[in-house]
């Protein structure tokens, strides 16, 4: 799976005209976790939606394993099915009586058998953590907000996606759910062999995650690169408004101060290394 | 692709038209409208139409908005004015081919009434373009307010066009992110039969609904927790204030309306 955007804007007209994208040029690779970060209405979900031919962009072209989905002609659902897009608040197009019925509505607009539905609800719904026996008859409006996204993700996931692409997956969520959120991307991204594609206001996660970090601005790409080459950018980052990694703030913050640590680490444990590392060189006090 | 949608056809502006108080505007349409009817002349219609002009002129409106204006009202245009040169008899014999003629009372008829429905729909469409919604509202609320004495709820009447008026677009854009979030599991809105097609809209109403229910509950608690209390003795940020020019408009409308009765 190879997706190529060239030369690639996007602008929209309803009476005041938005330029959401200026002339994009970008390649996904097969196996890449990628961290899509930029101030709010910088375009990320304009992009995120190109990727899947939900908008068309007003120039250039979107290839997709040699397709080139900005023609006519192609299957936009051959292309759904290689690319599965979370929206944000992907709770709230929840629309069946039953959660079994809700995860099973992508798997059927794929025209698949009855007998592999049911598979992919289970799996999927496992897949979020939630039992398929006990949930798949109760009614998804009767669950938590949290239980909510899950059903929506599991909807998404029945699919079968070889890319996953999720658009503020953790907002609003609590400091549990995030951490279920990213045990699962990393599942899916370790285990399952899934390309993905994270839009996310949290740098800790993307820090994490990722091993490729797009910044975008005013509908440019800006950064992209490896997560420590773009946080090492720290008054760059800081000017486009956005945050730094907690961990990535700490240590830079040393370094200023004077301790010679690298900055360029993401983990807990390897920072707090790092850290007693640098202490123990310097003078005792 | 939704959001193309625009309610009402309001154009911003801060010109001497926009800045009217939207009572006097809405008391001149009227007034105008109805003297439109009085008059019996080509002659009155182009002084009408030079008043709409110099209204343009003044309101800074790009004509081609208000010629946008008049395409829905193309069909009853074209159907006036075929019945009436074909239908209305009287005058010379224009033209005759078996037995459909045209005469000329008929054509004459014909282009008056036609210019009629025109400029009836340019003067009201002059009056939405160069005031908001909101200001809407809040003129025929209290044009209305005579009206509490018999019991007609104008204050309430108000609120619920305002709350409406206010979350059209919001769930216009909702409605359009939600059918790209079921477009994205492979829903299909744009092929099959009608009966497919209404089912297939099931995915986009269910969530809308719910979010329709979900923000009236936020907004009747919004409200209750700031001591709304239905209209009796609301204050408002905006009032509404009739100025020198106000009254200076409503003069030359009432002379231009009695030239049109009176001729
Ligand atoms: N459907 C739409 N119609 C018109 N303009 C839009 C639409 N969607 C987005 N925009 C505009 O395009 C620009 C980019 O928006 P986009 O939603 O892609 O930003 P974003 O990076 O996802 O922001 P956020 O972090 O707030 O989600 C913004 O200026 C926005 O106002
Ligand atoms: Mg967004």
């Amino acid at each position: 799976m190879l997706i190529e955007l060239k030369n690639v804007s996007h602008i929209y007209d309803d009476g005041q005209v938005t330029e959401a994208l200026r002339n994009i040029n970008l390649t996904i690779r097969e196996r890449e976790f990628i961290g899509l970060v930029g101030h709010t209405g910088s375009g990320k979900s304009t992009l995120v939606q190109l990727l899947n031919g939900l908008i068309k962009p007003s120039t250039g072209t979107i290839t997709i394993d040699g397709l080139n989905i900005t023609e006519g002609k192609t299957s936009l659902l051959g292309i759904r099915r290689k690319i599965g897009l979370v929206f944000q608040y992907p709770e709230h197009q929840l629309f069946e009586e039953t959660i079994y019925g809700d995860v099973a509505f992508g798997p059927r607009n794929l025209q698949l058998e009855e007998e592999e539905v049911e598979i992919r609800v289970r799996e999927a719904l496992e897949l979020v953590g939630l039992d398929y026996e006990e949930f798949k008859d109760r009614s998804p409006f009767n669950l938590s907000g949290g239980q909510q996204r899950k059903v929506a993700i599991a909807g998404v996931l029945a699919m079968k996606p070889e890319v996953l692409i999720l658009d503020e997956p953790s907002a609003g969520l609590d400091p549990q759910g995030r951490q279920q959120l990213i045990n699962l991307l990393e599942y899916l991204y370790e285990e399952k062999g899934m390309t993905i594609i994270l839009v996310s206001h949290r740098m800790e996660e993307i820090a994490r995650l990722s091993n490729r970090v797009i910044v975008m601005s005013e509908g440019e790409i800006i950064f992209d690169d490896r997560p420590e080459k773009v946080f090492s950018e720290v008054e760059r980052i800081r000017q486009l408004g956005l945050d730094l990694p907690e961990i990535t703030e700490i240590l830079w913050r040393l370094n200023k101060k004077g301790l010679q640590v690298r900055t360029d680490l993401f983990s807990l444990t390897e920072a707090v290394e790092e850290i007693s590392k640098e202490l123990r060189g310097a003078e005792p006090c | 692709m939704l959001r193309n949608i625009t309610i009402g056809q309001y154009l911003a502006g801060n010109s001497v038209i926009h800045n009217l108080d939207p009572r006097m505007k809405i008391i001149i349409t009227i007034m105008m409208i109805t003297a439109l009817f009085f008059i019996d002349s080509f002659l009155g219609y182009a002084l009408f139409f030079l008043a709409v002009i110099i209204i343009v002129y003044l309101s800074r409106i790009p004509p081609i908005r208000i010629l946008r204006g008049l395409k829905p009202v193309l069909f009853l245009v074209m159907l006036t004015l075929i019945l009436h040169v074909f239908f209305t008899k009287g005058g010379d014999l224009i033209w005759r081919w078996g037995f459909i003629s045209i005469e000329s009372e008929g054509l004459y008829t014909g282009f008056f009434m036609v210019t009629r429905i025109l400029l009836l729909v340019v003067f009201t469409s002059l009056l939405t373009l160069t005031t908001s919604p909101l200001e809407l509202t809040d003129g025929i609320e209290y044009l209305l307010g005579p009206l509490k004495r018999i019991g007609v709820p104008a204050s309430e009447l108000a609120m619920m066009m305002t709350i409406a008026l206010r979350f059209i677009p919001t769930l216009l854009e909702e409605a359009d992110k939600i059918m790209k979030a079921q477009m994205a599991r492979g829903a299909d809105f744009e092929s099959g039969n009608i009966v497919k097609r209404a089912r297939n809209l099931i995915p986009l109403l269910v969530p809308l609904f719910i979010s329709a229910f979900r923000r009236a509950d936020d907004l009747a608690l919004a409200m209750e927790s700031r001591c709304y209390h239905g209209g009796e003795g609301r204050t408002r940020l905006y009032e509404l204030k009739i100025g020198i020019r106000d009254f200076i408009a409503l003069g030359l409308s009432i002379i231009l309306s009695l030239i049109f009765i009176i001729f």
